[in-house]
């Protein structure tokens, strides 16, 4: 068994002419991390007001919230990914839906992803966020409403300020998770680092090297993901709030 | 688009479920048990008081957890049939056909999802129990297989469980390396007829069945063993 190893290749010209293979993968990530911000920020928002939604004291807001979660969490991602991209054009006005699909390349595939990517993770950032809340001690909630403080304002200066502290660890791993889901996208067109990868497999025929490449490129940046979120943990950090951090990891899983 | 056509659906059922989901629950159930076999493994090799043993399980896990399962399906892809010739001294790489790559693939890819979880179960055993094993003059595997794993799994049970709905979930993205299963067999026939709203949406429905079915009854089980402890 042999097998040609060049790993000169990553310096070679790419077919597009676009420069090397090396700059080629590495439009890929900025790709991947345009996705992953994009539909982080969607997520964040999402997944914040809904997981809020799920503690307070209105069933009905709680049953809307808890159905929104169990549809997006059921559902296998690439699934989504085909729904946004294939399902949706067809079921709006049919003016609208043609509109859409005549969006040029990377931003006809760049949208839905961003938008699938960001709603599936909005319900893992729901079920984050409940978790942190009800980790909370009881009394801050009753403090809060002894002080003579509304539901929203109980949430606003009591609540949430401890609650998301605590979930900024799960975060980190969550925010890895759409990193590396985003590569789903090249499902539906989308040049991103993993189809930047396969693609660059298919012209070089230099397989091993071109996922070595994107393999290394992907753990270079979960390296400075993590770096970056334990600065802004130890940026935060609230003393006496580490043993309730530990908690609600517990309870999250 | 003009209107639904439930025949399309209809038509295809036993293609979709007969093909299709076949090789998905195959995928899955064999996965699973590769999967947490593997894992508990490698769980035993990362709380290894031997450094080298440690480093090289936690080293295989990080690896698998930071990088995309999409390009983990490629690697494998690419990597088994080069494997399989050096493995067999032949010159070519040996063809294994979507299925055996796929599930090579997922066991190896979930088994250091499932080391994490067996090394929470494993690291939640009471000292004194592992103790009390040796105290009987049991050796390491005779303490862990009769003593420690046992209860490891037991409380484990429903985590495992809910990490296989997401490796159920996962074995569609076999898509990407044009494999049958069950969402490969629908896109098939959608392409085929060009039907994708109707296949796509019965997909996303009978995909969400089996998941919310699922994870009902892995809570209930949850209940269940909390009651029992």
């Amino acid at each position: 068994m042999y097998y040609h190893w060049n790993w000169g290749i990553l310096f070679a010209q790419e077919p597009g002419g676009s420069g090397t293979y090396l700059h080629y993968l590495l439009v890929g990530l900025v790709w991947t991390l345009a996705t992953a911000l994009a539909a982080w920020v969607i997520a964040l928002a999402i997944g914040g007001v809904v997981g809020t939604l799920r503690t307070t004291n209105h069933p009905w807001v709680v049953r809307l919230g808890n159905g929104y979660v169990e549809i997006f969490r059921n559902v296998p991602l690439l699934v989504q990914m085909f729904l946004w991209y294939f399902v949706v054009p067809e079921l709006l006005p049919e003016a609208l839906g043609d509109w859409i699909k005549q969006i040029p390349p990377p931003w006809g595939s760049y949208i839905p992803a961003v938008l699938c990517l960001g709603l599936y993770t909005s319900v893992r950032i729901a079920e984050q966020m409940k978790a942190a809340i009800q980790s909370l001690p009881r009394g801050q909630r009753y403090a809060g409403i002894a002080m003579g403080l509304t539901q929203w304002q109980t949430y606003r200066y009591v609540i949430l300020p401890q609650a998301v502290r605590i979930i900024l660890p799960p975060l980190t791993s969550e925010f890895m998770n759409i990193i590396k889901n985003s590569s789903v996208a090249l499902t539906i067109g989308l040049m991103e680092l993993t189809g930047r990868a396969k693609a660059m497999q298919e012209f070089s025929f230099q397989v091993f090297e071109s996922f070595a490449a994107a393999t290394v490129i992907y753990m270079l940046t979960n390296l400075v993901v993590v770096l970056a979120m334990r600065w802004l943990e130890r940026r935060v950090r609230v003393p006496g709030l580490i043993a309730a951090a530990g908690a609600t990891q517990m309870a999250a899983h | 688009m003009g209107g639904f056509d439930w025949e399309e659906i209809t038509s295809n059922l036993p293609y979709l479920f007969e093909v299709g989901m076949v090789f998905t629950v195959k995928l899955t159930v064999l996965a699973m048990i590769g999967g947490i076999f593997f894992g508990t493994l490698l769980a035993m090799m990362r709380l290894s008081h031997l450094g080298w043993v440690s480093a090289i399980a936690g080293g295989y896990v990080n690896l698998m957890r930071s990088i995309p399962l999409v390009l983990v399906i490629f690697w494998f892809y690419f990597l088994v049939p080069f494997f399989g010739a050096w493995i067999l001294r032949e010159a070519r790489p040996i063809p294994v056909g979507t299925f055996y790559s796929a599930l090579i693939t997922f066991t190896m890819f979930e088994a250091a999802y499932y080391c994490e979880i067996m090394r929470a179960g494993i690291q939640s055993i009471a000292r004194g129990q592992v103790w009390s094993g040796y105290a009987l003059g049991l050796d390491y595997w005779q303490t862990m297989g009769h003593i420690v794993l046992p209860q490891a799994f037991r409380n484990m049970l429903p985590v495992l469980l809910t990490q296989t709905i997401i490796l159920f979930q996962d074995t569609s993205l076999v898509y990407v390396i044009s494999a049958t299963d069950f969402l490969g067999a629908a896109s098939k026939i959608a392409n085929r007829d060009y039907r994708l709203v109707e296949m796509y949406s019965f997909v996303a429905v009978v995909y969400f069945l089996i998941s919310f079915s699922l994870s009902l009854l892995v809570r209930r089980l949850q209940a269940k063993i909390a009651v029992v402890r």
